[in-house]
């Protein structure tokens, strides 16, 4: 689990600025294979929910207009150097991930 | 143990209800993805469905700042900022007017997140960027163009 999610969570003063990386395909339903001509089927990720230390702290809900392998950037109060955040996905396949990161001191 | 047949296909069903109870459970992560809301195809019409109002609802307020590129070259990956300067905003959610569906995203903003997202968008042609705010109940917006050369919403 989690090969599919890279997190940067940095701590500067009171505000966490989270980052984060996600492998998926985002497709459309619109586009069609140059090979066999035929469309390849819409997958993509709907929901994204990040929490801190347990408690819901971001929840985004995508279509497939969102970039292939999609970046995401919030800012959440209250997070300390060494907190656990955890983010996990699930997209329109029922396919899911999840990855647990620590809070890091800002460079 | 022998199970007679009856108590057989008893537990068999308790155990499939079970089973299926926990795919509910699962599901239930999405059950609030606005589908109609994504399905739409214009902003009027997912702005409705997700929102419960029409354009003509939205206030116009210069403390959103939207920070996206004039001009891109490549539709498929569209960077963008929003930084919504308002008290108490409760989502974001972003529109590109003339996409095969025009609701990219929408953001949940719990008390103690600041009202910022940045993410990459497809974008077909081009368009308007259209960011909605919810604040204290009402709702606020503003947009700009994105002149795309080549479309990626394909």
């Amino acid at each position: 689990m989690g090969d599919s999610i890279r997190i940067l969570a940095e701590v500067q003063g009171d505000v966490t600025e989270f980052r984060t990386l996600i492998r998926h395909p985002m497709e459309t339903g619109l586009r069609k294979d140059e090979k066999t001509g035929k469309e390849v089927p819409a997958h993509f990720i709907q929901e994204v929910i990040v929490e801190h230390n347990g408690k819901q702290v971001f929840k985004a809900l995508w279509s497939s207009g969102i970039s292939a392998n999609p970046y995401l950037s919030f800012k959440f109060k209250g997070g300390k150097i060494g907190d656990g955040v955890k983010l996990s996905w699930v997209d329109n396949k029922d396919q899911s991930d999840f990855l647990i990161a620590k809070l890091v001191k800002a460079d | 143990m022998y199970l007679s047949r009856r108590l057989f296909i008893k537990v068999g069903l308790g155990a499939l209800a079970a089973f299926m109870a926990g795919f509910g459970i699962l599901r239930g992560l999405r059950s609030d993805w606005p589908k109609a809301a994504f399905n739409a195809h214009d902003v009027d019409a997912a702005l409705q469905a997700l929102l419960g109002v029409t354009l003509n609802d939205l206030t116009l307020s210069d403390k959103i700042k939207l920070t996206i590129p004039k001009v891109v070259e490549n539709g498929a990956i569209v960077p963008l900022s929003v930084d919504a300067g308002l008290e108490g905003v409760e989502s974001i959610s972003l529109f590109a007017a003339k996409n095969p569906h025009a609701l990219t995203s929408s953001y949940m903003i719990p008390a103690g997140t600041l009202p910022y997202v940045a993410t990459r968008i497809k974008m077909e042609k081009t368009a308007d960027v259209i960011v909605v705010v919810k604040a204290n109940g009402k709702f606020y917006s503003t947009s700009k163009r994105v002149k795309v050369a080549v479309g990626g919403c394909a």
